[in-house]
């Protein structure tokens, strides 16, 4: 049992590069279009506004699955032709996005007002507001909740091995098609995104700890 | 000499300034006006709309009808006729000749000391980080807090705090001073030292409007004292003629014996 | 694009949606119940307990937050039977580790909750000479039940969205139907469509539901 393992070891590793990857990409792109569909939601024209109001609770009320599903069987049928990779990356993408936004809004909305009459009342201007007075502020107040939801980039990437993807979790289920050595594999990728996700959680609690002083 | 504050032409105007949110009148045609040099305090009984006004006056807030002016120009809007919306660049720009000290001092918490006074100095007023500094350390040093200039806000008293804020808004040398219920927030034995900062400014001649209840303040720093009552202006005049005890306004009156009797 | 919408097909095998979604909520509900009583007990003990208790509880509260689910319920089905001599059916498994998996999540509410129960209340059920089990179930539980309900709430919506994961061993839920109808009549945009619809307008239903119950429970107060 243990030889036969430690013989899947380098497949499980292709496996775990491949998660990681993933994750790496849905963090950064999300945080992208989640910043920008943020400070849209908080200061965006009224329209602006709605969509981006709608596109975040529909995406936060729908299972991830379905939204993945969604994107890999719907966009061919629409005639957009995404590879299995980059279907799935985009609907793990669009799922934390929607997460980011609220983040966003969250931490704007937590700045008090006075913050930005001061900043008003020296003479500084709307963009001059923003960049000097609320997102410094805000910045602080978005990381640590950020940070502590980028496991749930990670878990999430574990469903794309449904869409024929050699993640971890695929290359664990693989391993077991050929070893029949079900509860070892599977206890042993439980450990192996615990130990990531659990770095990544103490990670941000040392974070808010640290921003804890500016807070009050 | 003694006729200045008449002949010369006022560096606040306002006129017949009205405002209500939805059916409440919040002011109604309030008109005043404060020469250079002049500290006029304004008190009154809360919901007067003595706050409100004062607001208006930098802009913070809008205003229905009516025209507030400093050193002849339009506060907020283009003009009072067509009452078209200033540009936010104008509005930024007219706002950095008023200061504003707030209740709730309101300093940047993650900039120090100096970094709130420094702010408005290099972004608005395009000075260089080593001149805006120096400013910066001048005006602390004024308020008695040069030792404080790399403290952030969160390491400062509630006193220091509202001093810096008071620091912050003359360093950007404005025409006019506003200051809103400055003390408000504060434990009673920091008041002093936040008052001793505003008298000092006061025998600069610095220009000053400002929202307070504290009276015994009031009477000794103040050129003119606006009692409002009910979003208009019900009496103005020296503090010892509004501050008497005898005064035939009845409204007034009332003010003061409610005061005298919760503050003394 | 040259998509033409059809629902037609959908509304011929709708009975496999809306037997899913009342499998799912079925699914959701079973497994709260469940995940509230190992939360509770969980929680409780916590409070009372040693630091080996603790240790052991705050691993497994760390442990199922950190690792996916889908990887859980692929243990639980697959992986379990292998080591213990068990048969049970997909669903039985799948509620087995939903329970397991929300009790962890309602483990830290119920937690935060108990610790957030003013002390003077407690000061004053000893003052009346409660013993501590009446102090307990008296004064401590209602209290935290009423600020944690909100969370409850949100847990239960969450764990509504995340038996769509049991489509994965085949448990004929709400995914499972519309996964069904994808393949066996192509009318794929449009079965997303439904389900997404489906899982938005039950999902909001609940929350709507659960806002008016929790602010019911706060006027009783």
């Amino acid at each position: 049992m243990l030889s036969q393992i430690l013989y899947a070891l380098p497949f499980l590793a292709e496996g775990f590069a491949v998660t990681l990857w993933v994750s790496l990409l849905v963090v950064v792109l999300s945080l992208i279009a989640g910043v920008l569909l943020g400070v849209g939601l908080v200061y965006g024209p009224a329209p602006l506004r709605w969509a981006v109001r709608i596109f975040s609770d529909t995406i936060r009320g729908i299972p991830i699955l379905v939204l993945m599903f969604f994107v890999y069987y719907g966009l061919p049928a629409v005639g957009l032709h995404l590879q299995s990779f980059w279907a799935a990356v985009l609907a793990l993408t669009l799922f934390k996005t929607a997460q980011v936004v609220e983040y966003v809004r969250g931490a704007v909305a937590s700045i008090p007002k006075g913050q930005s009459e001061a900043a008003m009342a020296i003479g500084l201007t709307f963009r001059q507001r923003l960049s000097s007075v609320i997102f410094p502020q805000a910045f602080r107040r978005f990381l640590p909740p950020w940070i502590n939801g980028v496991t749930d980039a990670v878990k999430g990437s574990a469903l794309i091995s449904l869409l024929g993807i050699t993640d971890l979790m695929q290359a664990i289920n693989q391993v077991i098609g050929r070893t029949y050595e079900a509860m070892p594999l599977y206890i042993l990728g439980a450990l192996i995104y615990f130990a990531v996700n659990y770095a990544l959680s103490y990670a941000s609690r040392r974070l808010e700890r640290r921003f804890a002083f500016i807070w009050d | 000499m003694a006729t200045s504050s008449n002949n010369s032409p006022a560096l606040l105007a306002i006129a017949e300034v009205s405002k209500s949110f939805g059916p409440v009148a919040v002011l109604r045609s309030v008109s005043l006006q404060v020469a250079k040099g002049e500290v006029v305090t304004i008190i009154g009984p809360s919901g007067s709309g003595k706050t409100t006004l004062l607001r208006c006056v930098n802009f913070l807030e809008s205003y229905d009808s009516g025209s507030i002016r400093i050193d002849g120009k339009e506060v907020g809007y283009r003009d009072s006729e067509t009452r078209q919306r200033r540009s936010e660049r104008d509005l930024a720009a007219m706002r950095a000749e008023t200061g504003m000290v707030f209740q709730s001092f309101n300093l940047f918490p993650h900039l120090t000391a100096a970094g709130n006074i420094m702010l408005g100095l290099t972004k608005v007023r395009g000075k260089s980080n080593a001149e805006a500094r120096s400013i910066a350390e001048h005006w602390l040093g004024r308020v008695g807090l040069a030792h404080k200039a790399d403290s952030l806000p969160a390491e400062l008293s509630g006193g220091q705090q509202q001093r810096v804020g008071i620091a912050r808004a003359v360093a950007m040398e404005p025409k006019i001073l506003l200051l809103d219920e400055i003390t408000s927030a504060l434990d009673p034995e920091l008041v002093g030292e936040v008052l001793a900062v505003v008298k000092s400014l006061a025998e600069d001649g610095m220009t000053m409007v400002m929202v307070t209840h504290e009276m015994a303040f009031a009477r000794d720093a103040s050129s003119r004292i606006v009692f409002m009552a009910d979003g208009g202006i019900s009496a103005v005049g020296p503090p010892k003629e509004v501050l008497a005890a005898e005064t035939t306004n009845e409204r007034l009156r009332t003010f003061l014996a409610r005061f005298r009797a919760s503050h003394f | 694009m040259g998509y033409t919408l059809n629902f037609n097909l959908i509304w011929r095998h709708f009975d496999k949606l809306w037997g899913g979604l009342l499998l799912s909520l079925e699914l959701a509900v079973i497994s709260i119940a469940i995940g509230i009583v190992i939360g509770l007990v969980l929680a409780v003990w916590y409070v009372s307990a040693g630091r080996v208790v603790r240790t052991i509880i705050a691993g497994y509260v760390e442990f199922i937050r950190n690792v996916p689910l889908i990887l859980l319920v692929y243990l639980v089905f697959y992986g379990v039977p292998t080591v213990i001599d068990l048969a049970y059916s997909a669903p039985t498994s799948f509620v087995v580790t939903l329970s397991v998996y929300s009790g962890a999540y309602l483990v830290e509410v119920f937690r935060s909750g108990l610790e957030a129960v003013p002390r003077g209340q407690l000061d004053a059920g000893k003052a009346i000479g409660l013993t501590p089990w009446q102090r307990l179930i008296h004064v401590r539980l209602p209290t935290m039940l009423r600020i944690t309900l909100p969370a409850l709430s949100n847990t239960f919506i969450s764990l509504f969205k995340d038996t769509s994961i049991a489509s994965v061993i085949s448990v004929p839920e709400l995914t499972y139907g519309a996964q069904w109808i994808n393949f066996n009549t192509f009318r794929i945009v449009e079965v997303y469509l439904v389900t997404t619809a489906m899982y938005l307008v039950t999902g909001y239903a609940l929350l709507f539901a659960l806002r008016l119950v929790e602010r019911r429970f706060r006027a009783a107060r």
